[in-house]
């Protein structure tokens, strides 16, 4: 008994102590770009990007192989600060097609009130209790869609949130505007 | 001379008459999950030929020296299991700051060396046979290169089945599933070697 805990302790004891200086020797240099990056993603690893979680998605946007709009759940704020960070210009659309994330909605003849959509959001975007009708809260939501998957009434569904004042934004002019004067130089007045 | 040609046989044996993979059924996580790009299931396969040679070299050197005298025989698969993550966190702590690329395609399989079974299974099969340090070790590379080389001929079949006009009910993993079946029948031929 004693003789079997020992060995099992001393085995493991040994092994930590060979991984611990191991780590020590080989110290793993991560990119901070890469990790300042993946702390302004949203962090649900919805997988809307097309990579396979918010970390690679971040090494894909640096190396220029996505677009800074690549992430729908975190929309145009969060492209103007990955902008901002890579120092690289937004490419700018037209009011048209202004890419706006979606949103759960629950389809309220449809719930049943199951709760199995509230077990599978990864924000704890949906509010609600067993036989009680469920709602989202549009703050949270990052339109993943994990819990459409789940609704057995097909009573969730994603659509784009609607354009408000907060989400709206100018235009760039698509020509030079004309009726702007270059700007006179204080020197050339005085 | 004639010793240098046994293990020859032992390496061929290990590696092709009784694949891992195909024939004796083990280690088929990463078969079907690593197997989409022959790069990775080329990392993969050398990630695991290098804990599998490791895990059973130190296996037997448990089994020997420690299981044996000491009488707790019992306690053999929870210490292979403890070497083995042992094994398998060293490899990821090299592989990470060697070559973070390899480390971010093999993603979540390189953890999963831990749970897979052709190591484990080998390490057993090795104290079961009684095998001596150098048969154990050269019985683990064969077997470790049997499975690389399977990962990686069916990780360049995937890339063609992906390309190929495959109907579709078929297409995705249906299609792998069934190459994997005529893989294993084809691996069966080799039962003809003469070759123990």
């Amino acid at each position: 008994m004693i003789i079997s805990i020992l060995t099992l302790t001393i085995i493991g004891a040994i092994l930590g102590l060979m991984l611990s200086a191991v780590n020590r020797l080989l110290p793993y240099k991560e990119d901070p770009l890469i990790k300042q990056v993946t702390e302004i993603l949203p962090g649900t690893q919805c997988g809307q990007c097309g990579y396979a979680g918010c970390s690679q998605a971040a090494a894909a946007v640096i190396e220029g192989e996505a677009p800074l709009t690549l992430c729908p759940p975190g929309g145009p704020s969060m492209a103007r600060q990955l902008a901002e960070i890579l120092d690289r210009p937004l490419e700018q659309q037209s009011s048209d097609d202004i890419v706006l994330p979606s949103l759960a909605n629950v389809i309220s003849e449809q719930c049943i009130g199951c709760t199995k959509c509230i077990q599978q959001c990864p924000t704890d975007a949906i509010v609600g209790a067993p036989k009680q009708l469920h709602m989202i809260l549009d703050e949270a939501c990052t339109g993943c869609g994990a819990c459409v998957e789940v609704c057995p009434t097909e009573g969730i569904l994603l659509a784009e949130m609607p354009l408000t004042l907060g989400n709206w934004r100018w235009s760039k002019p698509a020509k030079p505007n004309p009726f702007r004067t270059p700007a006179i130089s204080r020197e050339g007045i005085a | 001379m004639l010793a240098v040609n046994e293990y020859l046989m032992l390496l061929l044996g290990t590696a092709l008459v009784n694949n891992v993979v195909l024939v004796q059924f083990l280690g088929l996580c990463p078969f079907m999950g690593v197997s989409s790009k022959i790069d990775s299931a080329l990392g993969m396969g050398l990630a695991t030929t290098f804990v599998l040679t490791l895990a059973t070299a130190s296996s037997w050197l448990i089994e020997y020296y420690i299981l044996q005298p000491l009488d707790v025989e019992f306690l053999r698969i929870i210490s292979f299991i403890l070497i083995i993550a042992g094994v398998v966190q060293f490899t990821e702590i090299c592989i990470r700051s060697l070559s973070p690329t390899l480390y971010q395609n093999l993603g979540i399989f390189l953890p999963l060396i831990t749970t897979n079974c052709a190591v484990l299974g080998v390490a057993l099969l090795n104290s079961q046979k009684g095998n001596g340090f150098l048969q154990s070790l050269l019985y683990g590379i064969g077997a470790s290169l049997g499975f690389m080389l399977v990962l990686v001929i069916f990780a360049g079949l995937r890339e063609r089945l992906a390309l190929a006009n495959t109907s579709k009910l078929f297409a995705g993993p249906p299609i792998a599933f069934i190459t994997a079946g005529l893989l294993s029948m084809a691996f069966l031929g080799f039962s003809g070697l003469p070759i123990e």
